[in-house]
């Protein structure tokens, strides 16, 4: 179905006006325009984030919750101010339920090691999926080898969808949890995750949602999901680096024990034990990124004025664009051809053996992509192949943009062959 | 007679000062490693790879009759090739003790550094490191066969 069809109220998205809000998109690298699809990656940051880091170093720098002079209300003001908009931003139903975090990575941890603590027990099954980031699996093997539980994997199609009818066979009583991609950084994958959520807790298995690839892209509301943990880095989503969000049910985080320990998340300290701080706090230990938090803020600001629906067609209208361009190319294979994707196009090409010379040559050409296994070395495995070219589009990315691809790439088999 | 390490560095910084950018040290590099001979499938195994690059990067070693080493690779990445092909072309041939102490000076001069950035050269480095390390191997074994 043609996108104007899925999506009827479609803004008219004046993407040159939108790119100069991202002062870095307009230099030369090796003398030609740059071109950035490694959105996946990480994002570039308009304006009105980096004005917000340079303000808050301007104007309000100081450490937050206890100092009660002026300076320090008006940062702890903005900091719970961001932890507000990420509240409605995610739909959660309590700011107690937003965690603010280093990235996805550490959010993942977080749960790995608390509710593994509380809720893994030799025996237990964990599920991930065969698409996951190493970061949605290494925090799974600790939990297991410290617990003796299992790590079972939920096996792709050759399109990289997961085989839901094989997922339905391995969750069983012992399942504690599933981590799953909403969405795939090398494939592009959108995982159904609202019925493996219901299926999950049919079981009484927990979900947590690795969000990291779906948050810029796709609508999330967490209370209709009804996922007992979300994760997402801000870096991702237009934001600073080094900021993430824990989102998880209030009951689960209240029973979960803290993950780090220090200053803000405790209530009172003894030499012999220590009381812990209510929610968020309890597991925000020790002075948080509080620029780049307060930053983060103007990254979802600026989000919804662009409006989500507007964002998902423009980058939609750009990865069926790249698909049809770019599969004309002879020789030129996609790897991840789900049904729904995210704006992710990873490729091979037939006639260069290597992905790390796609990925040079397209450098010298201004082209930044990524190579590689992308920290999915399992599914690489699964697939059979040593690594993929990775282009990533984000909605300030253009078609020209992407015809210059397609003659990079075409000009690269020239040159290999 | 063979040219020393340094003459054949001198050589390769010459060539390289003819091209007039960085896209043209780029294809030079590509067209260099094109014309690599293919490494036999017999030494592409797991104890020749190259640890800490983004390709698939071999070496394999020998002593030739004057005990010097001879040096062949390959990768399955055209811009390594290239790198290899450069590095065989002023080690290979060479006395393990003059690998050992040489200084490989024409890498920086050649603009190498724009091509393969910091976190790329990690490869080189490892390539370089593996060169020397089959030196410093081969001298001690012709010195223990001395005794």
């Amino acid at each position: 179905m043609p996108v104007t069809e899925r999506i009827p109220e479609i803004v008219h998205f004046d993407v040159e006006r939108i790119r100069q809000d991202f002062p870095i998109l307009h230099q030369t690298i090796n003398n030609k325009p740059l071109v950035y699809f490694d959105n996946a990656a990480t994002t570039q940051k308009p304006k009105q984030v980096i004005d917000a880091l340079v303000n808050y170093y301007t104007t309000m720098n100081a450490n937050i919750h206890r100092g009660i002079h002026t300076l320090a209300e008006r940062a702890t003001f903005a900091f719970e101010e961001t932890r507000e908009t990420v509240k409605t931003f995610l739909n959660a139903s309590s700011t107690e339920e937003i965690i603010f975090t280093k990235g996805v990575t550490e959010g993942i941890n977080l749960v790995a090691s608390s509710f593994g603590s509380a809720f893994i027990n030799k025996g237990d099954e964990i599920l991930i999926s065969a698409m996951e980031h190493h970061s949605d699996i290494v925090p799974w093997h600790f939990v297991c080898e410290a617990k003796g539980a299992i790590l079972r994997i939920i096996p792709i199609d050759e399109e990289g969808d997961i085989i839901y009818e094989e997922l339905e066979k391995l969750v069983n009583k012992k399942t504690k949890l599933i981590a799953l991609a909403h969405a795939s950084n090398t494939l592009g994958t959108i995982n159904p995750i609202e019925k493996v959520i219901k299926l999950a807790h049919s079981y009484g298995a927990k979900v947590l949602v690795d969000g990291a690839q779906s948050v810029s892209h796709i609508d999330i509301d967490v209370q209709k999901l009804d996922c007992d943990f979300f994760v997402l880095s801000s870096h991702k989503l237009y934001g600073p680096t080094g900021v993430g969000v824990l989102y998880g049910k209030k009951e689960l985080l209240n029973a979960m024990p803290p993950y780090h320990g220090g200053g803000e998340m405790i209530k009172e300290v003894t030499y012999e034990k220590t009381t812990y701080n209510d929610l968020p706090y309890k597991f925000e230990a020790g002075t948080p990124n509080i620029a780049d938090v307060i930053a983060f803020k103007s990254a979802i600001d600026y989000i919804n004025t662009l409006g989500k629906k507007n964002i998902a067609a423009q980058e939609n209208l750009l990865l069926s664009y790249g698909t049809e361009v770019l599969s004309s190319i002879p020789g030129f294979r996609i790897i991840g051809r789900a049904k729904e994707k995210v704006s992710i196009i990873s490729f091979v090409v037939e006639s260069i053996k290597s992905t790390l010379d796609i990925g040079m040559y397209l450098d010298t050409q201004g082209i930044a992509i990524r190579t590689g296994h992308h920290c999915t070395q399992p599914l690489m495995t699964r697939l059979c192949i040593e690594g993929t070219a990775r282009a990533s589009f984000s909605f300030y990315n253009t078609k020209e943009e992407i015809d210059r691809l397609r003659i990079g790439i075409e000009k690269a088999i020239k040159l290999f062959s | 007679m063979t040219k020393s390490i340094q003459e054949l560095q001198d050589e390769i910084v010459d060539e390289f000062s003819l091209l007039e950018n960085r896209d043209d040290v780029y294809e030079y590099i590509i067209e260099i490693g094109k014309k690599l001979p293919d490494l036999s499938e017999e030494h592409k195994t797991n104890e020749n790879l190259i640890k800490g690059c983004q390709s698939k990067v071999w070496l394999v070693a020998h002593l030739d009759e004057e005990n010097n080493l001879v040096f062949e690779g390959d990768s399955d990445a055209l811009i390594v090739r290239g790198l290899v092909s450069l590095l065989i072309r002023v080690l290979s041939g060479q006395s393990p003790e003059a690998i050992l102490h040489c200084e490989l000076y024409f890498i920086e001069k050649i603009g190498m550094r724009q091509i393969i950035s910091s976190s790329r050269s990690n490869g080189l480095t490892s390539m370089i490191k593996q060169m020397k390390l089959y030196a410093l191997a081969f001298q001690t074994k012709i010195e223990r066969a001395k005794i």
